[in-house]
């Protein structure tokens, strides 16, 4: 299988919408053969970082980087950053906004996830500028 | 038990997947919080839901969930039964409270995470 690289440009101000890139990637994994456990660890991950980027970053961009020995998603956003990840990685942590939580999130599990369903996780977040994530799930 | 039988014994009515009642569901979850479905969920394959938003049809399909039912009348909007159709996921709606949906569904032998 040759490297393949997919680019998804999220809206920040439709919140039905996302996942819909997720959903994207679920499916062109499916395609490639990848197995259920793969294709499932690597679209949750995917999927709550895409909800962050759109609950808390107005929205930003998403490339993920396909092989056979690996699934790298990159997100970045230019939304107000994260002050302290160490506070953030927590379950339980949450500055989500009520009309958020009455959508059935913001109970603070989303990164505390990217980092249980990742092989790596990595986040650069800056004030003010805004923050990238990177996903890594190696197909094992 | 097959979508058929979850659809009897709680007096349900089908909004999408017609078709597929014959599909066989022995776990499920009820939850009205995605974060947590999405954390805790292992292999249950049907959702329990007072939530009636897109996320929840895109949630369960991140899970590989095949049915969700809405508890207390609810009914999905018709980019949610888009959305349910493009993914071959089962949408169902019950009179009954979430409680007494659970609850019925496990008399007739379905469980949750714990098998128990």
């Amino acid at each position: 299988m040759d490297p393949v690289k997919l680019h998804y440009d999220i809206s920040g101000t439709d919140f039905t919408t996302a996942g819909e890139a997720s959903g994207k990637i679920k499916k062109t994994l499916k395609s490639l053969g990848f197995s259920p456990a793969i294709i499932r660890n690597v679209t949750i991950a995917v999927y709550e970082a895409e909800i962050n980027m759109v609950v808390h970053a107005g929205g930003g961009e998403i490339d993920a980087y396909v092989s056979p020995e690996k699934i790298e998603v990159v997100l970045v956003d230019h939304g107000p950053g994260i002050p302290d990840i160490g506070l953030a990685m927590q379950e339980g942590w949450s500055t989500a906004p009520e009309n958020v939580r009455q959508l059935g999130f913001g109970a603070g599990m989303g990164l505390p996830n990217i980092k249980k369903y990742s092989d790596d996780l990595q986040i650069e977040s800056e004030v003010g500028k805004g923050t990238t994530i990177r996903i890594t799930v190696l197909n094992k | 038990m097959t979508i058929k039988e979850i659809l009897e014994t709680l007096d349900a009515e089908v909004f999408t997947g017609a078709d597929l009642l014959d599909r066989e569901i022995h776990t499920a979850c009820g939850s009205d919080l995605m974060s947590d479905v999405l954390a805790f969920v292992k292999e249950q394959a049907m959702l329990l839901t007072g939530l009636v938003n897109p996320q929840v049809i895109r949630t369960a399909e991140m899970m590989d969930m095949v049915c969700i039912l809405f508890v207390r009348g609810k009914k999905p909007t018709l980019d949610m039964i888009d959305l349910a159709n493009e993914n071959d996921i089962v949408l169902l709606g019950t009179p009954y409270e979430m409680f007494t949906a659970c609850g019925r569904l496990y008399s007739k032998g379905m469980r949750g995470r714990s098998g128990k």
